[in-house]
């Protein structure tokens, strides 16, 4: 198992477990299972920071990860 | 890395604007300093979008200094826009953002030329209104129209400093005419979403004035070619949680 820091921001924090900033997940688990596991809907998922830098939904993630998604924003 | 615009100085010939300059934007100085000054005058930036975000950029554009402001918007006023526009009054509600947008920079600043356009910017009329512009300010409200200015901005070589809001959620980048731009944030343009979560969250004043107040910042760092310029990152606040981070895009 290895453990990362979620942060979902905007309409997505409602999805946020209890305890984000320790969160226990088996290794091998990429982006897209995450989002799968929350019930996050795909189109909800606009951009993915893995330690402050945008990735993929097929990045694999590692212990100790920085963990960010963004719904898509585009108000004025 | 220098600035977009050509530098100027001040000279003899321009002693009595130097005199009034130098009292109207007396709080401008040390952070810029007269010479930089100059340069803002000299400079003409394009404003898109003239609602929450385009209200309070084009009052800091006029306020600080920039010496030509293209504004642009094809809609009216109605009474949603009174929680957040600073543009927007109950006496205004059915008359043209682009006017009222004239007419508040001809209050604060005289010195400032206004081109207004009572229109939305298409391909057709794109090169009149932001042909002639330095910079242009991203400050539309819908993800399909970000693309089409990013395109126009694009072809005539023109930065392009883009902010969005939603709720208490915001983001500011500065796209280049030789980056990749908006489908690193929003995928392809093709299968982009017309619109974003501001449909569900709406739009807050004390938000649009603060991701507004981003955009002015990188307006005058592209100028002045000083500071650190969001290109290719992108500046992400939820007010909700305090969070400021900036995000590589590439």
């Amino acid at each position: 198992m290895i453990n990362i820091n979620l942060n979902f921001f905007a309409t997505l924090r409602s999805f946020l477990p209890d305890s984000p900033k320790n969160m226990e997940i088996p290794e091998g688990t990429c982006v897209k299972d995450l989002v799968a596991e929350f019930g996050i809907p795909e189109t909800d998922v606009k951009l993915i920071f893995i330690n402050g830098k945008k990735q993929l939904p097929s990045y694999e993630l590692k212990h100790n990860d920085r963990v960010g998604i963004f719904p898509p924003v585009g108000g004025g | 890395m220098t600035g977009w615009v050509s530098s100027r100085r001040w000279g003899e010939d321009d002693k009595v604007d130097t005199m009034d300059m130098k009292k109207r934007y007396a709080r401008n100085f040390q952070s810029i300093s007269l010479s930089e000054q100059a340069l803002l005058a000299d400079t003409r930036v394009c404003v898109v979008g003239l609602g929450g975000l385009g209200g309070g950029v084009v009052e800091m554009l006029a306020r600080i200094g920039i010496g030509t402001l293209d504004l642009v918007d094809g809609d009216v006023f109605d009474e949603t826009n009174l929680n957040r526009q600073l543009l927007s009054t109950e006496q205004g509600i059915g008359t043209s953002k682009a006017r009222a947008a004239r007419e508040r920079v001809a209050a604060i600043n005289s010195t400032v030329k206004v081109h207004d356009f009572h229109a939305f910017l298409n391909r057709e009329n794109a090169h009149e209104i932001m042909g002639s512009a330095h910079v242009v300010v991203d400050c539309l409200d819908s993800i399909g129209s970000r693309f089409l200015l990013q395109d126009l901005a694009r072809s005539r070589g023109i930065p392009l400093v883009s902010g969005a809001i939603a709720g208490t959620s915001g983001q500011v980048t500065v796209i280049y005419p030789e980056d990749p731009g908006f489908q690193l944030i929003y995928g392809d343009p093709r299968g982009h979403q017309a619109e974003g979560i501001e449909k569900q969250l709406g739009n807050l004043p004390h938000c649009a004035l603060l991701v507004a107040s981003l955009q002015c910042s990188e307006v005058i760092k592209v100028v002045l070619g000083n500071g650190e310029v969001l290109r290719n990152r992108l500046l992400i606040c939820d007010l909700m949680t305090n969070t400021f981070e900036v995000m590589e895009l590439v």
